[in-house]
């Protein structure tokens, strides 16, 4: 039996198919996993996100060791409750995990990091603190909530905190507002507009509870692989590994290279990496004949094989398949995947697949 | 508890049969199948005029969380199949022992239907299985 987070009852109590993920016992789907997908296409769905671990960075040197620790460069944040996107790599540029740093104070950030990786990410950062002034602190006694979708805000704004409820409404894009332990963001994982609100575990079953009597869906696990996919968002651990690296990942974007002389874990073997060429890229496809994209399948050029599907599905939104696939850079613009033994015709496009309920590439 | 209604015949791979009495058998995947598999995206029938063999793989469902057999319950041959399926693969989730029927077998005289499971032995398997 897995962990289970401060929404389980609730989640039994809605009939919620439940499933072990990353060590706990999460909501796969509460019925119909394209339904929930729909709903926060259509107007909000909620996610129970309290697997993943809030951590806090504190001390003189957090931002020193931040610098040093991740490959994105938390110096581009310089305002209280700033967000930035980031790899974790290792000393073979490798990816870790992904995480979401937030600004605070020049002494206090915080980072949120993936559940099945979180011991390990853990004990990374640890390890790395040595004579530093920072400490890192894992927050397990917070839950957190993804609320998403066009009538995510308006809608969550009713069940927040009174005092919290205007700054939350004013947030821009990838900035975060907090009142004593409760802190929401406007980020998400789905393509959708939206709030990630986190909050003491104890005052999650209300927060819940007051969500579901606006009208916002409860949504799995389920929904928030096939929304994230359409979103062109990579999975931690599936689309990038310890072995595979934010350059072949699609993810070169999140690489800060300047300034020159931060020297953050990984940055030589990406140098390394840059200087060889000849990378594998990230690609989209829209599967063109019949069957479902999946993780693992062939990608091939006239029976020659090109690379691997990383995460494939079916897209509800655009009622076809799709996949985010790692290929030669030599690729061209079509190709054919291996479906059960059959080389299946596919395009390649560029993710995202879907922003905003609308679909990003032509049919 | 997944529904097994008891007019029907069923297989351990999660397949019912109905004896349409003209000859030929209906054939689908029960309730307890398409709620493990979840939302039904995809499915692959097998061509009219098919000859398939008891047991033989013959036509796939895919759902959001991964592809799955389907087997043909007894030997013989395959006299249409369900056209509604193309467009609306839910159906099958929707109305598994109705709309969401898969195909029709003409079994070989060799056929017998009592060889397979009756409701109360498919829910015994269930059981066991669980």
């Amino acid at each position: 039996m897995g962990y289970r987070t401060p929404l389980f009852a609730e989640h039994e109590a809605l009939g919620a198919r439940m499933v072990p993920f990353g060590g706990w016992e999460m909501p796969l789907h509460y019925g119909s996993q394209v339904r929930e997908h729909h709903r926060v296409r259509r107007d909000a769905g909620m996610f129970d996100v309290s697997h993943m671990l809030v951590v806090d960075v504190v001390g003189g040197e957090a931002a020193t060791f931040l610098r040093r620790l991740l490959a994105n460069d938390p110096a581009r944040l310089r305002t209280p409750g700033k967000a930035l996107y980031s790899c974790m790599l290792n000393q073979r540029g490798g990816v870790i995990d992904d995480l979401i740093l937030y600004f605070r104070a020049p002494d206090h950030y915080r980072l949120v990091v993936n559940a099945a990786v979180a011991e390990r990410d853990l004990a990374w950062m640890r390890d790395r603190t040595e004579g530093l002034a920072v400490t890192i602190q894992p927050r397990r006694e917070l839950a957190m909530l993804a609320v998403q979708g066009p009538n995510a805000r308006a809608k969550a704004a009713d069940a927040l905190p009174a005092e919290l409820r205007a700054q939350a409404l004013g947030l821009q894009s990838f900035r975060a507002a907090e009142q004593g332990d409760w802190f929401v963001s406007r980020t998400g994982y789905t393509g959708e507009d939206g709030f990630e609100i986190v909050c003491p575990g104890g005052e999650a079953p209300a927060l819940w509870r007051g969500l579901a009597r606006t009208g916002v869906a409860p949504c799995g696990l389920g929904a928030r692989d096939t929304l994230r996919l359409e979103a062109g968002m990579n999975l931690s651990g599936q689309d990038m590994d310890e072995t595979r690296g934010p350059l072949e990942s699609g993810l070169a974007w999140t690489v800060a290279w300047e300034p020159a002389g931060r020297d953050f874990i990984g940055r030589r073997a990406l140098e390394a990496q840059r200087a060889r060429g000849g990378l594998r890229r990230m690609v989209g496809l829209l599967l063109m004949g019949r069957g479902v994209l999946r993780g693992h399948q062939a990608v091939l050029s006239n029976g020659e094989p090109m690379g691997e599907i990383t995460s494939g599905g079916f897209a509800p939104t655009l009622q076809r398949s799709i996949a985010l696939a790692r290929v030669a850079p030599d690729l061209g613009a079509e190709c054919e995947v291996s479906i059960r033994d059959r080389a299946v015709p596919a395009r390649v496009v560029k993710p995202p697949f879907v922003r905003n309920g609308e679909a990003r590439i032509d049919l | 508890m997944s529904n097994t209604p008891g007019d029907l015949k069923y297989t351990e791979e999660h397949e019912w049969v109905r004896d349409n009495g003209d000859g030929t058998l209906t054939v689908g995947i029960t309730d307890h199948a398409q709620e493990a598999l979840g939302d039904l995206v995809f499915i692959e029938l097998p061509e009219v005029g098919r000859r398939v063999e008891g047991a033989q793989a013959c036509a796939v469902v895919e759902s959001v969380k991964a592809a799955s057999d389907v087997y043909s319950p007894l030997e013989g041959e395959v006299t249409e199949t369900n056209p509604a399926l193309e467009g609306a693969p839910e159906t099958i989730n929707e109305d598994p022992y109705g709309e969401g029927w898969l195909f029709k077998l003409r079994p070989s005289a060799a056929s017998p239907l009592d060889s397979l499971l009756d409701a109360a032995g498919y829910r015994a398997f269930l059981e066991q299985e669980a």
